[in-house]
């Protein structure tokens, strides 16, 4: 640990020094491209924010000479993998990629590798070898979800699961941390799940639909952009309200604010923050100022709990999401899987 | 379809009475103008892109640009030859994206296996074009069921991404040939072979004529049955081959990874100068479309216009093409 704050203090040395010496020079001519596949939801509307906000400055203080934002229109793999070729045709030094399929855009990714373009997905990752992946431990912040609803109801629970999209990689990789979680806490039941598409209307329509079929349900476990809908679907059927555990989201926070208010509702709420755009820039940028990095790197979850409720929501705009800001020297905190 | 009447003396009623010769002209220009509207509208693309991003202008820019219109291509091509016999095709993109899992999990482990699945594949499309004949039921309706029934099948063979192509396909797909990319020598032979067989062959005239007459070609002897039974078995054959070139290229699989082929395809046999009815296609027009809806997303993406404007841009690309093509079919169809 001692180290470890140490090489934090170095680094943080050498990037206040770094204006007055020729280090950072060594990006300045570079370009950066991100390639987004899908921009429809509020998630991803804070994320290409975040990559603007970071990037302009960037590029204003002269650490990168460019980084233009690419979305593809339908979010499939194939308009992505034309997406990147093109990428690697425009010269770009290093492509940061959020991706429709974790494996169909392999193909690409090999030939901007070939290319000598460094390669870094993040949130929806590709499965290359030469490319780098910054993602959330969706498996663990189950977990932890798990155990806090074990500490909730140590008697015991009926727990309904909502589920993201049916055969996307991150839906699988939550719904095994849930798994994982009722293994280890055999008190906690899960009594049904449905595909809430990360959507709040099609959660509530969907919880509307099974919960006549369920026992009382004391407490449901989401992915996020669904718990709204599930309370709504909960009030609608006149059931008693459970802990509902949330994704970070505005509305949902707000709701869950009038409930403490009013109630003394208690609730957690636990999400990857979109400005992990922002952390895969950084570590595109060190990776090009010719840093060494583990090609599996793992970014923090941000998590909500009752008492910091009240200061995440401040500030936080209608429809936002509850984001953290990285800049530079979070890059050097990042650990590998394997170190977890 | 089942007109009472063969409309035998619709075509240009007055045509066979007094032509003057420059009417005769003006109607020769108009039929060059449309034939080279697809090659015009690429060539002015592709110059586009040349003077914004002159790296685009190699052996490694113009493979790089191409090499995913080849899928494209084969399904434009599997479309067009459904659309030959006045139907539509809303299972290609499922159908390809089901052969690429195949290809992917099945082919690669078992490798007879798979071929004899891929056989099967084809077999399933010409049994379809037998019962959509025999029955007489919507094309539309019944490939939208197996669009269904494709994508279920690449789910249950491959429930979340993954697989691997087979080695010897994702060396086949990166082959550089001397010259010109293995993507552009594709898709020059796609065309010419398949303008051989369709417009110059006595087959294709039959195949083309079931389209454009269905009654004059039975009335001839020939069977309607075996027609829409080639066509579609030809149709499944090319499907295959663009979920095998598709899957080379990406080396692995998703149950979704071709769904947008479906109406890529469409578009492309139409930007191409082919009609919706009357067996009126063409096949080198065909793959010129199809490079030319590839080109247009690249070019967007090289002139660098904001991500909220380039799916209304590339939209606002394919419409500008087809009102061209309108306004030539207008000039075409003015009797002076």
């Amino acid at each position: 640990m001692e180290r470890f704050t140490l090489r934090c203090a170095l680094l943080s040395t050498a990037l206040l020094l770094a204006p007055f010496t020729s280090a950072q020079a060594d990006t300045a001519d570079k370009t950066i491209a991100l390639s987004n596949n899908y921009a429809g939801n509020s998630w991803r509307q804070s994320m290409l924010t975040s990559w603007q906000q970071t990037t302009d400055q960037a590029v204003k203080t002269g650490i990168i000479s460019g980084a233009d934002s690419f979305t593809t229109g339908e979010n499939q793999a194939t308009e992505q993998a034309a997406q990147i070729q093109n990428l690697i045709l425009q010269g770009y030094n290093a492509i940061v990629i959020n991706a429709a399929s974790p494996t169909a855009l392999n193909g690409a990714v090999k030939q901007a590798c070939d290319a000598g373009i460094i390669v870094v997905s993040f949130d929806g990752i590709v499965t290359e070898p030469c490319a780098y992946r910054v993602s959330m431990d969706f498996k663990q912040s189950s977990i932890d979800v798990m155990d806090y609803l074990a500490k909730r109801f140590p008697q015991g629970a009926n727990v309904l699961e909502v589920r993201g999209l049916a055969g996307v990689s991150v839906d699988d990789t939550i719904h095994s941390g849930i798994v994982a979680g009722a293994q280890k806490h055999p008190q906690l039941k899960i009594v049904g799940a449905v595909n809430g598409n990360w959507s709040q209307t099609v959660a509530q329509k969907a919880v509307a639909g099974i919960l006549p079929s369920l026992p009382k349900v004391d407490a449901v476990v989401t992915q996020g952009d669904d718990g709204f809908g599930v309370a709504q679907a909960f009030i609608a059927a006149g059931r008693p309200l459970p802990v509902i555990i949330f994704g970070n989201r505005e509305e949902e926070l707000a709701w869950w604010k009038k409930q403490k208010d009013a109630t003394g509702y208690e609730s957690f709420s636990i999400s990857s923050a979109p400005s992990i755009a922002s952390l895969a820039f950084w570590v595109a940028q060190q990776l090009l100022d010719g840093k060494q990095m583990p090609h599996d790197l793992l970014s923090p979850a941000i998590s909500v709990s009752q008492d910091t409720l009240e200061s995440s929501l401040k500030g936080l705009e209608k429809g936002g999401i509850v984001s953290h800001v990285y800049s530079v020297d979070d890059v050097a905190q990042l650990k590998s899987p394997v170190a977890h | 379809m089942n007109a009472p009447q063969p409309m035998t003396l619709k075509p240009q009623p007055q045509a066979s009475g007094a032509v003057t010769p420059a009417a005769a002209r003006a109607v020769n220009r108009a039929r060059l103008l449309r034939n080279a509207l697809p090659a015009v509208s690429l060539i002015v693309l592709l110059a586009t892109i040349f003077i914004m991003q002159p790296r685009a202008m190699s052996y490694m820019g113009m493979n790089l640009m191409l090499n995913l219109a080849v899928p494209i291509a084969l399904a434009t091509i599997a479309q067009m030859l459904i659309i030959t016999v006045n139907d539509l095709d809303l299972s290609l993109g499922s159908f390809i994206s089901f052969v690429a899992c195949v290809a992917a999990t099945l082919l690669n482990d078992h490798p007879l296996l798979g071929c004899l699945a891929l056989v099967g594949c084809v077999a399933v499309y010409a049994l379809l074009g037998a019962l959509i004949h025999i029955r007489q039921l919507p094309a539309i309706v019944v490939t939208l069921g197996m669009s269904f029934i494709w994508v279920g099948g690449a789910v249950l063979l491959l429930p979340a991404p993954g697989g691997s192509a087979p080695q010897w396909l994702q060396a086949l797909v990166k082959i550089k040939t001397p010259l010109l990319p293995f993507a552009v020598v594709m898709c020059v032979v796609l065309a010419v072979a398949v303008h051989l067989f369709l417009m110059r062959s006595t087959w294709g005239v039959v195949l083309r004529g079931a389209g454009g007459n269905p009654l004059a070609i039975a009335k001839a002897g020939w069977s309607l049955l075996k027609i829409k039974v080639t066509l579609y078995a030809m149709a499944g054959t090319f499907g295959v081959l663009s979920g095998l070139f598709l899957v080379g290229l990406t080396t692995s699989a998703d149950a979704n990874m071709a769904l947008r082929y479906t109406l890529l395809s469409i578009a492309g046999v139409i930007l191409g100068g082919g009609e919706f009815t009357g067996g009126r296609v063409s096949p080198v027009g065909a793959v010129l479309g199809a490079l030319t809806l590839v080109l247009a997303g690249s070019l967007l993406s090289f002139i660098r216009i904001s991500p909220d404007w380039q799916i209304g841009a590339q939209g606002a690309i394919l419409i500008l093409v087809l009102a061209l093509r309108t306004a030539v079919n207008r000039l075409e169809a003015r009797p002076t």
